[in-house]
């Protein structure tokens, strides 16, 4: 195999680009998210994003590939996760063909030499991502949710950027992906793989932020309704609540005044729509009470 | 100091406060310094956080240790300096403190927070210093400014100001409360500024950074702590719930099933190539929990009781009392899908049931709670108690104590305390320690940890 040369390409110029960039891209940011996507693809090391649920950690790593025009690989992570689906695996049924097709005229060494090779090899995201040789953008989803030893596997890629597998060698990067890690903090991740990322924590963004949020992904929104919207988000925010709403929901709750065509966000219409912002019910019942809204 | 000076120091501090940083994310770091420009330290905060800081809750305890390393300003700042001489005479005087509390007053109302982190400068600087004491203690004090200016007088001043804006009455409320606080932190933080300007920083971190959020000590949780510990109750639910789901599938392998396993192996000519197992029955722990509500251990009885009931999936029953010197069972306050915020004043509001004459009495409520609920504890259901031990030196009815432990399959007291001070003054630890197994639970942390061990 020719070895290609490594090609360096520069994802942002400075934090002030990513800003600008992402905003192009259709995700606003406040400075330490801009800083740390600048520095993460300045000193190519992985991002590890943790926050809430519905704060755009997986948005980031989309608004990333389409700022720079990479593509996208998402490895998406569950309980039970492993190799054969996260790096390589090979694919035994033509293998078995091919031994089959060949009639068993061939020694052992060769037969061994011909199915070991690339045409046998199934890529799986983590692979095809470090073997692809334009920019690329590796997102791995909830990286939490896999077991311990996934983490291990994750280890040598996001250190090195490279892959092993035994019969091929060793495969590095042709050209280094911009790797997110994205964990919702269900389980306290291994220092080993805190150890070789860039650490940022999206939280709830401000209420002028969330505003400009909220008019950017739903157009049409009056402006005086997404002002109210988001402070009564804001206030909800400040309850003791299960599962405060998240951008996710004022966006949902955005477009579901659109579709119901509100034009002003009384107490009655939010007492209304509540549901589509509190998914439990003790707490639409504290919301009630606390905001004091007609039941 | 040179800058690298500053940066091993730094690093050094965030490891004496906590905080893993090794040393290839200390080279990190200066890495990524080099690629960001230095005329903001906003964003030299941003670069070190990104590369230091992996953990949420330590945030706190990193900027904390920032602040005293890379200091806003030095001394009074240069506007500082100039300013100085327009006013004669000592800075600290009764027109100087009018005049000053005017324009804090200006700056809370409208929520400037440029104007009120000078203004929280101009408060220790003006009225904050106290000259002329011996060597070793510090000359600036964030207590005397705070105490001279006394913020929490403008209250309000301030929430009629909010008012005539527009906001309803607890709002405004709300708000100045959230306003002065800040503006009391931002005074404090200046002061440590100062403080390790005088003495150094690495004086002022040993002193002044606390402990994060889940390694704080219930008992030393002070009012917005708690609140903030609060909010931590069902994070940490879902983590533990998480984990015990977890445990569980990867134990999930139970004895072998012959009939399937003979089954499968007709299909490879009679050798069983690939055994199958039973699924193993999830054990389930009925739980009983006994609790000190006084005073002194409430919060950590309260804490308990609510992480026992966000994880209420994994036992198979949750029973729950709260005594003072009386009984009284509070099982029906935890609804499923119950409000925080509600259990806990029902909570408080049982406390006055559990008391007879106000005063913990351990052993009185051991015999009542033998008499009136001995069918709660059965062979299969585990006993919790949850308490200081500390029982005003009364009877300790140490026989009906190990009579109910005999009954249950495990027994546990959980005690909020430091091992140290185990057996000291009133506090019967000790005695109660030889008949149940005493564990040490001072913080969410080991509270956790604790909790996961026994689901």
């Amino acid at each position: 195999m020719a070895t290609r040369l490594a090609t360096v390409t520069t994802w942002f110029d400075s934090a002030d680009d990513a800003t600008a960039r992402l905003r192009a891209a259709g995700y606003l940011t406040d400075d330490a998210t801009a800083l740390t996507a600048y520095l993460a693809g300045a000193l190519e090391k992985p991002l590890l994003v943790e926050g809430p649920a519905g704060v755009g950690k997986t948005e980031l790593a989309k608004a990333v590939a389409r700022a720079a025009g990479a593509e996208l690989v998402r490895l998406q992570c569950y309980e039970g996760l492993d190799e054969a689906r996260a790096l390589y695996e090979w694919n035994y049924k033509k293998q078995l063909l091919r031994i089959q097709a060949s009639g068993g005229g061939d020694s052992w060494s060769e037969t061994h030499d011909d199915i070991f090779t690339e045409e046998f090899l199934l890529t799986r995201p983590l692979l095809s991502a470090i073997r692809r040789d334009e920019p690329t953008v590796l997102l791995i989803d909830e990286v939490d949710k896999t077991d311990v030893e996934v983490e291990g596997l994750l280890l040598e890629v996001l250190s090195d950027f490279q892959v092993t597998i035994p019969e091929l060698g060793t495969i590095s990067a042709i050209c280094r992906p911009f790797v997110v890690l994205t964990s919702n903090a269900s389980r306290e991740l291994s220092e080993a793989v805190k150890r070789r990322c860039l650490f940022l924590h999206l939280d709830y963004p401000d209420a002028e932020r969330e505003k400009a949020i909220v008019t950017s992904q739903v157009p049409g929104l009056d402006d005086k309704v997404a002002a109210q919207l988001v402070d009564v988000v804001v206030r909800l925010r400040e309850l003791e609540l299960q599962k405060a709403p998240s951008i996710a929901e004022s966006v949902d709750w955005a477009r579901t005044l659109i579709a119901l065509q509100i034009g002003d966000l009384d107490e009655a219409t939010v007492a209304r729509t509540l549901g589509v912002v509190l998914k439990h019910a003790s707490d639409q019942q504290r919301a009630i009470k606390e905001l004091q809204l007609p039941r | 100091m040179s800058l690298l000076d500053t940066h091993i120091g730094f690093v050094e501090a965030l490891r004496s406060a906590g905080l893993s940083v090794s040393l290839a994310e200390g080279l990190d770091a200066i890495s990524a310094l080099e690629k960001v420009t230095w005329h903001d330290r906003e964003t030299v905060r941003a670069a070190y956080a990104a590369t230091l800081v992996k953990r949420q809750p330590q945030r706190v305890t990193f900027d904390a240790v920032f602040d005293i390393y890379y200091p806003r300003l030095i001394g009074g700042g240069v506007a500082g300096e100039e300013a100085e001489p327009a006013s004669d005479g000592p800075p600290d005087t009764g027109p100087e403190l009018a005049r000053f509390r005017e324009a804090l007053a200006e700056a809370l109302a409208a929520g400037d927070q440029q104007a009120l982190q000078d203004l929280a400068v101009e408060a220790v600087a003006r009225f904050g210093a106290m000259p002329g004491r011996g060597p070793g203690l510090s000359s600036w004090s964030a207590y005397t400014s705070l105490q001279r200016v006394s913020p929490a007088e403008l209250m309000d001043r301030l929430v009629q100001g909010l008012l005539a804006s527009g906001l309803d009455d607890e709002r405004a409320q709300r708000t100045a409360g959230r306003r002065i606080g800040d503006f009391t932190r931002l005074v404090e933080g200046d002061a440590r500024r100062r403080i390790a300007e005088e003495k150094g920083p690495e004086h002022v971190v040993d002193v002044t950074v606390r402990p994060t959020i889940d390694r704080l000590d219930f008992t030393a949780a002070r009012r917005s702590d708690l609140e903030e510990m609060r909010r931590e109750i069902y994070p940490l639910a879902r983590r533990l719930a998480a984990r015990l789901t977890k445990e569980q599938h990867a134990q999930r392998r139970g004895p072998l099933d012959v009939r399937r396993t003979v089954r499968a192996s007709i299909a490879t000519g009679g050798v069983p190539l690939t055994t199958h197992h039973r699924p193993r029955r999830p054990h389930r722990t009925d739980l009983v929990v006994l609790c000190d509500v006084s005073g002194s251990v409430a919060n950590f009885a309260q804490f308990t009781l609510m992480l026992v009931y966000a994880l209420r999936e994994a036992f198979s029953g949750v029973r729950a009392f709260t005594f003072v010197d009386d009984v009284v069972e509070v099982s029906d306050t935890f609804r499923p899908g119950a409000d925080v915020v509600e259990v806990m004043e029902s909570l408080s509001a049982s406390i006055s049931q559990a008391a007879l004459w106000g005063r913990t009495n351990y052993g009185r409520a051991l015999t009542r709670f033998a008499e009136e609920h001995a069918d709660a504890i059965g062979p299969r259901s585990s006993l919790l108690v949850l308490g200081d031990g500390r029982s005003n030196y009364s009877d300790l009815a140490l026989p009906v104590l190990a009579d109910l432990a005999g009954r249950a399959r495990h027994s546990w007291w959980l005690n909020p305390e430091h091992p140290r001070h185990w057996g000291t003054g009133d506090s019967a630890a000790d005695q109660y320690g030889q008949v149940v197994p005493m564990v040490e639970c001072r913080n969410l942390a080991q509270l956790g940890e604790f909790v996961h061990q026994i689901a």
